[in-house]
């Protein structure tokens, strides 16, 4: 394909908002009642992240880890890439953060919380506690009802909100912007899509990566 | 797909004999009305008559296995042959477009009604023959009626690997298609030098850059044109929804904007289909009732157009 310059962004959407929003609800009808093992393991890995322990901390890595799997496999492969195949090209990288989430999870030396003081840890927190708690709710807003709801855990922006929130609360840096960098381009491509879809759903992923890449700049001491 | 033969009667045949007489009469691009009222227009180069109104579709059946809107496409899908509709088009490159064709074709039984018009999308040609294996599998059909070479992606090589498949009686038309007014030079070229039946192209009352020269030349060289993005994804409807149809909409029964809009498109006598795609069956009705008389002739073409631009 030549002349890209003359292609708009809306060109590349090949389906509409009603579709993806129907992939939603079909994939909840296809895994109930994950949602419910999901939310109690993502609420969970919130408490963990409150009162931090070492041992806490790699728990919450292999669920984010175990939660990138199944985002691959489960949506991105059997359900999304069949309407969009571009999709197909990220469930490598998905299946990688996956497997970097469980070795890192499973090393016993780090990783570590990168400030003592609560105060720091707020940005990241709020990104998670969003993504557990509030994301799934934002289907009513957009009149899908709970049935379309985004489960952290089982669809990629919930997901993809909290290990932001997870990579801002990490030391050394290095570590973190390496475990920031596909969820931040993943809620990137997230809002673009939906922005170019007219759904005001865009916004939420958009904010978490702004908060997310602000946190992890923000000087610690 | 051939349509079956239907049993000859007498009625039928002296019927048949005067609409032969009358047709003899007429220039070979002009626009002939089928038996339920749909306009028809011959190919010359293929010596098919379609309907002058097809079904796209581009984002409307990319519905992967959702069980709910694959009975909505399904639906649309009875409507557009119910109402005299035959060719429908897609591509590899629609998601699962393909597929959500084949299921309509399956539910409807409808294999033998469908003028099935699908691409080669692939910068691998030697990928082009398995390519279109699949999409034929995915249609449920033994042969497509046209394969085209999709926004010339390689376009020379996969072009000859239509040829080939022509030749060997594997689709019955060949083409190539481009979109949104790009690449008409290399277009014009092929038309020139290549052995085509089909050229598909954008064309609609605003985007009207093939009528210079693509148009006469596919005329000159008796290839079907086959005009894409008719309301350019929606956003030319959208533009005009606003405003007031003129009084002399109804002159041409055109009683909406996307019925004035294909009118413009389909009495041009040297397209040969417009495929306009949409999810809903009230709107494939519309489409299909824009191919019935009356058509605008060159004069009220122009009036249209000016209508539109002063807008």
């Amino acid at each position: 394909m030549s002349e890209w310059w003359s292609y708009r962004p809306e060109d590349f959407l090949m389906f509409s908002l009603r579709v993806y929003e129907r992939l939603f609800v079909l994939h909840n009808q296809a895994l109930w009642p994950a949602q419910l093992l999901a939310l109690a393991l993502g609420a969970a890995a919130l408490v963990a992240l409150l009162w931090p322990r070492p041992a806490r901390l790699r728990g919450v890595l292999v669920l984010l880890a175990a939660g990138w799997a199944c985002v691959a496999w489960a949506f991105l492969w059997q359900r999304y890439a069949p309407i969009n195949w571009g999709i197909r090209y990220l469930v490598p990288p998905f299946a990688l953060q996956a497997l970097g989430l469980l070795a890192l999870g499973l090393w016993r030396g780090a990783p570590v919380l990168a400030s003592r003081r609560r105060a720091r840890h707020l940005p990241g927190l709020a990104l998670v506690a969003y993504a557990v708690l509030l994301h799934p709710l934002t289907a009513l807003l957009h009149g899908r009802g709970l049935a379309g709801a985004e489960v952290v855990g089982l669809t990629p922006d919930p997901l993809a909100i909290a290990t932001l929130g997870v990579a801002t609360l990490l030391r050394p840096a290095r570590l973190g912007w390496a475990l920031l960098a596909l969820p931040a381009l993943w809620c990137l491509v997230s809002a673009a899509t939906l922005y170019l879809l007219d759904s005001p759903a865009a916004w939420p992923p958009l904010l978490a990566v702004t908060v997310a890449v602000a946190a992890r700049l923000w000087p610690r001491r | 797909m051939f349509p079956q033969p239907r049993p000859l009667s007498r009625r039928s045949l002296l019927g048949g004999l005067l609409a032969l007489a009358a047709g003899a009469t007429l220039p070979p691009f002009a626009a002939r009305g089928a038996a339920d009222g749909i306009l028809t227009r011959m190919v010359p180069a293929t010596s098919e008559t379609l309907p002058l109104v097809g079904l796209g579709s581009w984002i409307t059946f990319n519905v992967g296995d959702d069980p709910v809107l694959l009975e909505e496409c399904t639906a649309v899908m009875e409507a557009f042959f119910a109402g005299g509709g035959r060719m429908i088009d897609s591509s590899p490159m629609y998601g699962s477009s393909q597929a959500t064709i084949g299921h309509g074709l399956a539910e409807l039984d409808a294999a033998e009604q469908v003028y099935a018009a699908d691409k080669i999308w692939t910068s691998s040609p030697a990928e082009g023959p398995a390519q279109a294996a699949a999409s034929r599998r995915d249609w449920g059909l033994p042969r497509f009626d046209l394969l085209q070479v999709h926004n010339l992606v390689a376009w020379e090589e996969n072009l000859e690997t239509l040829q080939a498949m022509k030749a060997a009686g594997e689709v019955r038309h060949v083409g190539i298609t481009t979109s949104h007014g790009r690449r008409h030079d290399a277009i014009e070229r092929i038309m020139r030098e290549a052995n085509i039946d089909f050229v598909q192209l954008t064309y609609n009352i605003v985007d009207r850059e093939a009528e210079a020269r693509l148009l006469p030349l596919a005329r000159e060289r008796g290839i079907g044109v086959i005009a894409n993005r008719p309301f350019q994804q929606k956003r030319l409807i959208r533009r005009l929804e606003g405003e007031p149809l003129p009084d002399w909409a109804a002159e041409i029964g055109a009683g909406n904007w996307a019925q004035f809009i294909l009118k413009f498109i389909i009495s041009h006598p040297d397209v040969s289909c417009a495929i306009p795609a949409t999810t809903r069956v009230e709107h494939v009705r519309e489409n299909l009732a824009a191919a019935r008389e009356p058509l605008p002739d060159a004069e009220l073409r122009r009036r249209m157009a000016d209508y539109v631009r002063n807008l």
